[in-house]
């Protein structure tokens, strides 16, 4: 056990946390899930990009820094933005999944035109993958693309396409080869929100936001090149973003600051004059929690470990999303729960804590457990290949899905 | 950066392993515990070929001089084989209070003696954590009065480590005049732990504290109980998925089902971090001091609460079967049940992890 990350690391760790002090003034605030990164959020993410303190890795023909990939600078850096409670540059789903594929799948001239000006903020992305009859079983999707003098005619909808209403691009998985097996008729495309036949409706969540979006396609016409890997392979595309986006979702820096937060409040709130935190059973159930972060913070340094060396992450990495979604979830039901009366207040209301804050979250992680592969979908991924255990068997007569008609 | 089991450490646990498969398969430990003894012999002598009973004695007196994440190597894989050995007690905290607080002589007397296995101690510390009715022994002019209850690995011990009230620790030999020891048959018949009844017993001071020596031999004591959970959890686990990928019904194996399957995937979502969180309370108490006492009520805790989850669960899983004596499932789960609750359960433990951060404090 050597937790020390060296002379070297630190050093870079002391130059960092500099550079944080002297720029922190200039940081945006943390960014809200539905809007548009501001002029100060886009400035930020372009200083971070400058000192390589984000995109550090991404190669500098594509708008990145260019530096080996190491996983140990990148983990001082998210500790450290993480540390300072100041942003580490832009998060979204452009960033953290389409740029990954573009620079495993994507040709030389996707990766030249797409990247740099995606990690710049200059262009915002959305996902188009979810539909109302392809949830877990994402394979069934029936949007459809059929080839007509050079373009690929869409039409269909998507469902859960958070940022449609922002977003200047989208990357859409469609069915291109209507009479393939389900998993081989799918192709990634990727085009503009502006295309005409493309209509966005919010869909208002039980948070009374609309965090996300159903996006509709009537006869949108893509130019066949602005497809990511061959006709047929789409599925093999997205699995490889599904995989950056279960990374996004388990972070367990997250949870160790949803937790401080937590205890705060729990110091400031008091029941009939005595501190939340000094009531047993509250007490009881925070300190549950507080263990839970710390075996998931410390599971989080094995898999860090293992990378570093190499070596495969096995079930410690498959349990991740389950286990923080429903971490993140419970922290925020004791704070609710530690809040009392006042932890219904909500929507703007007078003596409401944090703006109401912790029952978004509530709500919202409610979202993330089933949002990204299901907690129940999870648990097969972790029983079939963490467990080895056998797959349900498939049905004789299963359904094809059908593309949906033009 | 290497978060994780040295090579070192890996190839200890293999080793042990090993000598488990050979020495303590179930049928062994059925033997033992019907018997009545809760200590193998044969088992014990084979650790102490490994050296084990030195494991936590420095070289200088005889012993492998190593810390308490090798010793957690050492009790997981305990824990794995329910082996019916005294360690936890024996080769950890016994010589661990006289490397804290022992003096020379003390530790010149005792230490290499530990080392080769001859002198075999027990020790109580249950009234330090929680006194029940009828527990609890205080000092007065060098000798000790009272009881101690859950005294462990006491059975065939010929000394004993005893916390009085005050959290003072004590030397008190087997043979000690007004010392009466009496056994405590419990669920686990893999482990030792007994009475003991003190009338103005003769006993040694080991240092003098305020109790500061005592809860960092319960903080290991309860970082490895924890571990012994995450090695007989991680057993169950296995054992459930191998039973679900036999056992058919409906025309296939029950494994196949999702009912099933989601039971063993949440016991091995709740039982890995476990084993990163145990590691890391081992290594606070090695080398991070300021974190040592809340990291074992931590590991203590969350292991016991999901122990708890994993030990029914895989009992569940085995359907009818589970719940018979002839598959000995029921030794893992007796295990994990006693490693739940010795030296405090999880909301005895979880209270003194709020104190020490200065929470659960009642109004002034």
């Amino acid at each position: 056990m050597d937790l020390s990350y060296g002379p070297e690391y630190e050093a870079f760790r002391d130059e960092l946390r500099a550079f944080i002090a002297e720029n922190r003034h200039r940081a945006p605030a943390a960014p809200g899930a539905a809007q548009r990164a501001g002029a100060d959020a886009v400035a930020w993410q372009q200083l971070l990009l400058e000192h390589g303190y984000t995109a550090r890795t991404i190669p500098r023909e594509y708008g990145g820094f260019g530096a080996e990939p190491d996983i140990l600078t990148s983990r001082i850096i998210a500790e450290e933005f993480a540390a300072a409670g100041v942003p580490g540059g832009l998060s979204n789903q452009g960033i953290s999944m389409l740029v990954p594929t573009l620079l495993e799948l994507g040709t030389e001239e996707q990766k030249r035109r797409w990247i740099a000006p995606t990690l710049r903020g200059e262009i915002v992305w959305c996902q188009g993958y979810s539909e109302p009859g392809a949830g877990s079983d994402l394979a069934a999707l029936r949007t459809s693309a059929r080839e007509e003098n050079g373009e690929f005619v869409i039409n269909g909808q998507k469902i859960w396409t958070s940022t449609a209403h922002q977003a200047d691009m989208i990357f859409c998985l469609v069915r291109t080869e209507a009479d393939a097996p389900k998993h081989a008729g799918i192709s990634y495309l990727i085009f503009s929100m502006k295309t005409p036949g493309i209509e966005v409706r919010p869909l208002r969540t039980m948070t009374g936001h609309a965090e996300f979006n159903e996006t509709f396609f009537t006869d949108v016409r893509v130019p066949v090149d602005q497809i990511v890997g061959q006709r047929g392979q789409g599925w093999m595309v997205a699995n490889a973003t599904l995989g950056y986006e279960r990374g996004m979702l388990g972070d367990p820096a997250a949870l160790e600051n949803r937790l401080a937060a937590l205890v705060q409040l729990m110091h400031d709130e008091r029941i009939d004059g005595v501190r939340a935190i000094d009531n047993a059973a509250l007490c009881d159930r925070l300190v549950a929690l507080q263990a839970e972060v710390a075996a998931m913070k410390f599971n989080g340094l094995r898999l860090l470990s293992n990378s570093l060396k190499g070596e495969p992450g096995g079930l410690a990495k498959l349990i991740v999303k389950l286990q923080s979604c429903e971490l993140a979830h419970q922290i925020s039901a004791l704070a609710i729960d530690a809040m009392g009366e006042l932890g219904l207040l909500y929507g703007g209301s007078r003596r409401e804590r944090a703006g109401g804050s912790w029952q978004w979250n509530y709500m919202f992680q409610l979202g993330l457990i089933v949002g990204g592969g299901t907690a129940q979908i999870q648990k097969n991924i972790i029983a079939e290949r963490g467990l080895g255990m056998p797959r349900e068997p498939k049905l004789e007569h299963a359904r094809a899905p059908k593309a949906e008609a033009a | 950066m290497d978060f994780g089991l040295s090579p070192e450490q890996r190839m200890l646990r293999d080793a042990v392993d090993r000598l488990l498969r050979e020495h303590c398969p179930l049928d062994h430990v059925r033997e033992v515990a019907e018997g009545g003894h809760a200590v193998s012999a044969a088992v014990v002598a084979a650790l102490s070929e490994l050296g084990l009973s030195g494991i936590m004695v420095l070289e200088e007196h005889g012993g492998l001089g190593l810390g308490l994440l090798d010793a957690l190597v050492v009790a997981e894989a305990l824990g794995a084989a329910v082996a019916p050995v005294p360690f936890v007690a024996r080769c950890v905290l016994a010589p661990l209070a006289l490397r804290l607080a022992g003096t020379p002589a003390q530790q010149a007397r005792w230490l290499p003696r530990i080392a080769d296995g001859s002198a075999r101690f027990g020790v109580g510390l249950t009234e330090v954590v929680n006194r029940r009715d009828g527990g609890g022994v205080t000092a007065a002019d060098g000798t000790l009065s009272g009881s101690a209850l859950f005294v462990l690995d006491s059975a065939d011990a010929d000394a004993f480590v005893i916390a009085d009230q005050g959290g003072q620790l004590h030397l008190v030999a087997g043979e000690a005049d007004g010392l009466e020891r009496l056994p405590l048959s419990t669920i686990d018949l893999t482990r030792s732990v007994g009475e003991l009844r003190l009338d103005g017993v003769a006993a040694e001071p080991l240092g003098e504290d305020d109790g500061g020596t005592a809860n960092r031999l319960v903080a290991a004591g309860r970082v490895l109980l924890a571990a012994d959970s995450v090695g007989a959890g991680d057993v169950m686990i296995a054992r459930a998925v191998d039973y679900a990928g036999e056992r058919e019904q409906f025309g296939r194996v029950i494994g196949s089902f999702q009912a099933v399957k989601h039971m063993c995937a949440e016991m091995a979502a709740r039982l890995e971090p476990c084993r990163s969180l145990v590691w890391y309370a081992a290594h606070a108490f090695d080398a991070v001091p300021d974190e040592a006492l809340l990291m074992a009520c931590h590991a203590k805790s969350h292991t016991g609460e999901v122990g708890r989850f994993v030990a029914r669960t895989a009992t569940e899983v085995h359907g009818g079967m589970g719940f018979t004596d002839l598959l000995g499932l029921h030794y893992w789960f007796k295990r994990i049940g006693f490693d739940r609750q010795l030296l405090g359960g999880p909301e005895i433990v979880r209270a003194e992890a709020a104190a020490l951060q200065g929470w659960g404090k009642r109004a002034a």
